[in-house]
């Protein structure tokens, strides 16, 4: 009974809301990435890398310059650096496109680790450099619900759902759309009609790198302010299976991040609440629950969607 | 004659292979000129070429008179060149339209325009007589339809030279009937068509002159008039052609493989079987034709425990054989000879004599309690390779490193040693030259001869007929009528394969 | 060139450019590399505690490594190395607290067996689901990972958890510890390595001698010709990866059995990641991996020498992404060493 109270205390607090939104949007970011990457069929299991230099170079930059939209910019500079290293590798050299993307995540790990003492004095993490503030929409204010759920929220959430419409826009209604996914599905056949296969698969690989960074940066600036190591946690892998719930589609993509966020959140609200009185020792048991929801979602629906013919298969002329 | 195409002295090296020696090419406006030549004389070749796939080491292009250098397939298709490949170059889940502008859009400034590339797809199609619906999705097209979009999309892009590579591969007769009265409408358009073909009936019939090549180099350019298929043959071989396969008649007795009812549905849960039943005895051939796609892969699936059918039995000696793995089937003594080598019939990274025991190597005399008898292996695979002549004579060299005939004899080789009962043998000649051909025929009757029971799949009318001693045409899953080959018409056949039932065409 | 001097140059020679490039790296925040890389060498060999770490952190490496290695060889990316080590020590630790009763010949190969069920187990998981759902295990053995960390950081403070500070279980049995080697300084050699090197054995002579190593390798290089075979696919799927995950476990296992007597929350500590990195540097041969876990072995020693010099020893880490990135980008260092041989000829 007690654990229903606190269920319904949760869905009952608008708080729980935003804090779904905010645990939704990295996942949104990163999954548009992995759609405009694996769209074009190139796998990019680097998401988790180019998260975790995104968190790291916006603090970097937002305590430099005192300013957190450039601390943004040059997160999305280094993000493109990131994707470009795995274009080169799997688009060029036509290298393994998954043991590339581990590199790329333990080149983060390791840069963003061996740059902490000398940049900020100590490993671990930063202190609040500073973060972007959040948006009041004056309309939200009106109702107590609605003010305290999306009332004042980070400008970045607009932006990812932004995003997701700028992606669906890009794929679906543009010629450079029309060939990206033709050139994931057959690029032989694109490339007989002229299409220049290599190039979009780099278009697709380099905006991968900006909503990866972007959703890493969410992380740091958007949300905390600070730099923790490892602060992405494998948020990055969480994204990869929401493109694939979302069916490699923009759109779904942010439906399921919307899930895993709402795991996220419910699992977090859970831990605190005050009608449970859960034990500090025992919180570790409730972050399992992301997790698992994400791997319970893989099993039960990966049979059930259809990716890109040629995701992950080089191209060879 | 104004000259649409000429190919002056072309050479094109590959590692190994003089694929195409000083060939000339020309093609004049507005006809329609064969190139004729087996598998892997070069013709190909020569097509990627003239198309801007491959650029020559040495030789001159010249389209309507003007000297060409194509950096890529966009410069012949700027100079008016449309090809049509033997495997079509379409994007699956976009729709008609969609494939057909693919590089050449219609745009509203950065929109691409789905509506205008659909009127443009249909005001072609009308033109032509090539019908299709352009909102139609690629995967829900049947391969004829499919063709046809591959010829719209040429036409698209303004092409006024139109290569086509084995188009009639995947066709049925009649569909290949259509196809012709399309490329004689285009003709009367003015069109110029280079038509690629070893079939040598359908050259004779659709050409206007006719260009014939072997290993590489032209051996005869010809008017259609003035030759016969004889003639071409012998400048295609190199010698004279026997045109059918000598063999005694068979001997049946007991019956092998019964198959009753059966039902098999494809990954996508489609029905592809529908109820298919017959016999196979003791020491025949039972030939299975129909054009790709019509169930005989999921046929041929089920019978070799690679997919499970829905309904029905199959019955192996005498026993109910059902939905039994790969393994009990091999060891009840089925063997199978897949259709794709390359993907089912060897693991191309493993040295010859691994190939060998795929199947068996995990029983005596390969092994030696769980581990492999190398010795013994190597020993079986040395008589193996002397007995069907398997070049080069190295059994530890890798899969991959085999020509395409030598990797098809290793397939066979080892099948054939397993000392079968039952002999599923699906395309056991695609892509190999008149030799290999011959060998893997021979191979066949004399096996049929020592009493083994073999099914044979086959889109190749001509060696389907010859080789079987009874023989089945599929469509849509189910069998139109079962035939003593020496007794009906290439034309049955054909309406059979089309969908009409042998008794229908018989009653009249 | 041949395919066996290409596998064995091109580990090398991303092995050296990684250095070379981390050497820029370490010059960028201002720190000396020659200094930085004569401190690492010496943080490894300099003497004779040193070796004997480097040889206490090579025991797992191994293990991890061939756990990947074999995943690899089977067609399958088994990056969950890190998970399944957790698992295996964390489980044989509760079996090992409570078998001071038993003489040790049967405390340690018993103890040993439980860890590496409890990895097998869990990497089975992933294994079933690819069989069954077909989802990828780069992606479930990630998720695993994670829910095998929180798992293990509830079980080391709760269920499990003795004394304050870091959270520890109590110390296993004394018959379930393994015996040392020799002592160096306090510092007890694990037996381990023996155990570590008995298994590259094993596993080289189940890849290259079996059967079952025929089947394995056979789906991983190509499942439809092994399916035509008779070869159960999503059998082997699943056995290889429990064997994978088997090795893991016992690397968590002897980690419990042969150096901390307990088991730790910070057990794993990237080891399972470092398997990655040792299996594509041994080019998935399990002789190849004792040496290149060696190689990290002595890396992660040397490098909290390079701490002292000022240089972090995330380093590691890059140079590892490097040498990963140009294995699997491996027709770059094909391409710069034929460039080198065409300048040479002409």
């Amino acid at each position: 009974m007690r654990v229903l109270t606190a269920i319904w205390e949760i869905f009952t607090n608008p708080a729980f809301y935003k804090l779904t939104l905010t645990a939704a949007t990295p996942f949104i970011f990163a999954s548009l990435g992995g759609v405009f990457s694996e769209i074009t069929g190139v796998v990019n299991i680097a998401l988790e890398g180019i998260m975790l230099m995104g968190a790291f170079v916006s603090i970097v930059f937002t305590s430099v310059t005192g300013n957190p939209w450039i601390g943004l910019l040059f997160a999305i500079l280094v993000g493109l650096g990131m994707a470009w290293l795995h274009a080169w590798a799997s688009i060029k050299w036509r290298g393994n496109q998954i043991v590339s993307g581990t590199a790329l995540i333990l080149l983060a790990q390791g840069v963003t680790g061996f740059l902490m003492e000398p940049i900020f004095g100590r490993p671990g993490q930063t202190d609040i450099v500073g973060k972007i503030p959040e948006l009041r929409i004056p309309l939200f204010m009106k109702n107590e619900f609605l003010a305290q759920s999306i009332g004042e929220l980070s400008p970045m959430i607009y932006i990812a759902f932004g995003c997701v419409a700028l992606a669906w826009f890009i794929i679906y209604k543009t010629r450079l759309g029309l060939r990206m996914r033709a050139v994931g599905e057959n690029p032989e056949a694109a490339d007989t009609l002229g299409v220049n296969v290599y190039m979009i698969r780099y278009f697709g690989v380099l905006m991968s790198g900006i909503m990866a960074s972007l959703g890493g940066a969410f992380l740091s600036v958007g949300e905390v302010g600070n730099f923790r190591e490892l602060m992405t946690g494998g948020r990055g892998f969480i994204a990869l299976a929401a493109m694939i719930l979302g069916n490699w589609n923009p759109v779904g993509a942010m439906w399921a991040s919307l899930l895993f966020g709402f795991s996220e959140a419910f699992a977090n609200q859970l831990q605190s609440s005050s009608v449970l009185h859960v034990a500090s020792s025992t919180k570790p048991l409730f972050n399992m629950f992301p997790f698992i929801v994400t791997l319970i979602v893989i099993a039960g629906f990966i049979g059930k969607t259809r990716s890109p013919a040629a995701d992950g298969v080089p191209y060879e002329k | 004659m104004e000259k649409a195409v000429e190919m002056i002295q072309i050479v094109k090296q590959f590692p190994g292979v003089l694929a195409n020696d000083h060939v000339d090419l020309i093609v004049l406006k507005g006809e329609i000129h064969s190139v004729v030549g087996e598998n892997g004389a070069g013709k190909t070749t020569l097509m990627n070429q003239l198309y801007g796939l491959l650029k020559p080491d040495s030789g001159e292009i010249r389209i309507f008179e003007q000297k060409v250098s194509f950096k890529g397939p966009r410069d012949a298709i700027a100079k008016g060149i449309g090809m049509v490949h033997q495997h079509f170059m379409l994007v699956n889940n976009l729709t008609v339209a969609e494939n057909v502008v693919l590089g050449s859009e219609t745009t509203r400034g950065i929109i691409f325009d789905l509506r205008e590339a659909q009127k443009r797809v249909d005001q072609l199609s009308r033109s032509y007589g090539l019908q299709v619906d352009p909102t139609a999705k690629i995967e829900d097209l049947p391969v004829g339809m499919q063709q046809r979009v591959e010829i719209i999309k040429t036409l698209y892009r303004g092409a006024e030279i139109l290569i086509l590579d084995e188009p009639t591969a995947v066709l049925t007769p009649q569909e290949t009937e259509e196809l012709f009265s399309v490329l004689k409408r285009l003709k009367e358009n003015g069109k110029t068509i280079i038509f690629i073909s070893h079939k040598l009936n359908e050259v004779m019939e659709i050409s206007d002159r006719i260009t014939v090549m072997r290993q590489g180099k032209v051996t005869g350019v010809l008017n259609k008039n003035e030759t016969d298929v004889r003639e071409i043959a012998r400048l295609m071989v190199g010698r004279e052609v026997v045109f059918t396969v000598q063999k005694p008649p068979a001997k049946s007795s007991d019956v092998v493989l019964r198959v009753e009812n059966l039902w098999v549905k494809d990954y996508r849960k489609l029905d592809m079987v529908k109820g298919i039943s017959f016999e196979i005895r003791k020491g025949e051939i039972y030939g299975i034709a129909g054009v790709a796609g019509n169930g005989q892969s999921e046929l041929v699936e089920a019978l070799t425990g690679l997919r499970k059918p829905e309904k029905g039995r199959v019955i192996l000696c005498g026993e109910d054989v059902t939905g039994k793995s790969v393994r009990e089937l091999r060891e009840k003594g089925m063997a199978h000879i897949p259709e794709d080598r390359h993907k089912y019939g060897l693991i191309l990274q493993y040295p010859a004599y691994y190939n060998m025991i795929l199947g068996r190597h995990y029983v005596q005399p390969f092994v030696k309690g769980d581990f492999l008898d190398h010795r013994k292996i190597q020993e079986f695979t040395k008589t193996i390779f002397s007995q069907f002549d398997v070049r080069p004579n190295n059994i530890k060299m890798l899969g991959m490193n085999f020509s395409g005939g030598n990797q098809q004899k290793l397939v066979v080789a080892r099948e054939m040693s397993a000392q079968p009962k039952l002999l599923v043998v699906s395309q056991p000649t695609r892509g190999l030259d008149v030799g290999a051909t011959e060998f893997i025929h021979k191979a066949l009757i004399q096996l049929r001869d020592t009493g083994v029971a073999i099914l044979l799949v086959s889109m190749e009318l001509d060696e389907i007929m010859s080789l079987s001693d009874r023989l089945a045409v599929m469509y849509s899953g189910q069998i139109m009528g079962e035939v003593d080959p020496k007794e009906v018409t290439v034309e049955e056949i054909g309406l059979m394969m089309a969908g009409h039932r042998f008794e229908d065409l018989r009653r009249v | 060139m041949n395919n066996r001097l290409w596998a064995f140059l091109v580990p090398i020679i991303s092995v050296i450019m990684a250095l070379l490039i981390s050497s820029v790296v370490i010059l960028l925040i201002g720190q000396d590399p020659i200094v930085a890389y004569a401190a690492l060498f010496k943080g490894a060999f300099g003497s004779k505690l040193a070796i004997a770490s480097v040889i206490i952190k090579t025991t797992p490496l191994i293990l991890t490594g061939l756990a990947v290695g074999f995943g690899f060889r089977a067609g399958l990316f088994n990056i969950g190395a890190e998970g399944q080590m957790v698992m295996g020590a964390m489980i044989a630790t509760a079996f090992a607290i409570n078998v001071a009763w038993m003489p040790a010949v049967l405390a340690i190969p018993l103890t040993m067996v439980v860890g590496m069920a409890a990895g097998a187990g869990y990497a089975a998981i992933a294994g079933v689901l690819k069989a069954k759902t077909g989802a990828h295990e780069v992606v479930t053995t990630i998720m695993l990972n994670w829910i095998a960390e929180y798992l293990s950081s509830y079980v080391v403070t709760v269920p499990m958890g003795v004394g304050f500070g870091t959270p520890k279980s109590p110390e296993i049995a004394n018959s379930a510890k393994l015996p040392p080697l020799m002592t160096v300084q306090a510092t007890e050699l694990t037996s381990g390595i023996i155990v570590a090197v008995i298994a590259a054995v094993v596993i080289y002579i189940v890849l290259e001698k079996t059967t079952k190593g025929y089947e394995l390798k056979g789906t991983g290089f190509n499942p439809y010709a092994a399916e035509y075979g008779g070869i159960k696919i999503s059998q082997n799927i699943v056995l290889a990866m429990a064997i994978s995950g088997a090795l893991s476990g016992l690397a968590g296992t002897l980690e419990v059995m042969g150096v901390h007597h307990r088991f730790l929350g910070t057990l794993s500590g990237g080891k399972g990641f470092d398997g990655i990195s040792i299996a594509l540097i041994g080019q998935n041969n399990p002789i190849g991996i004792i040496f290149a876990a060696l190689l990290m072995g002595s890396l992660r020693t040397g490098s909290n020498e390079m701490q002292f010099v000022g240089v972090p020893k995330h380093i590691i880490l890059i140079v590892q992404a490097i040498i990963i990135f140009l294995v699997a980008a491996d027709r770059i260092v094909r391409t710069i060493l034929i460039r080198k041989k065409r300048v040479k000829a002409s």
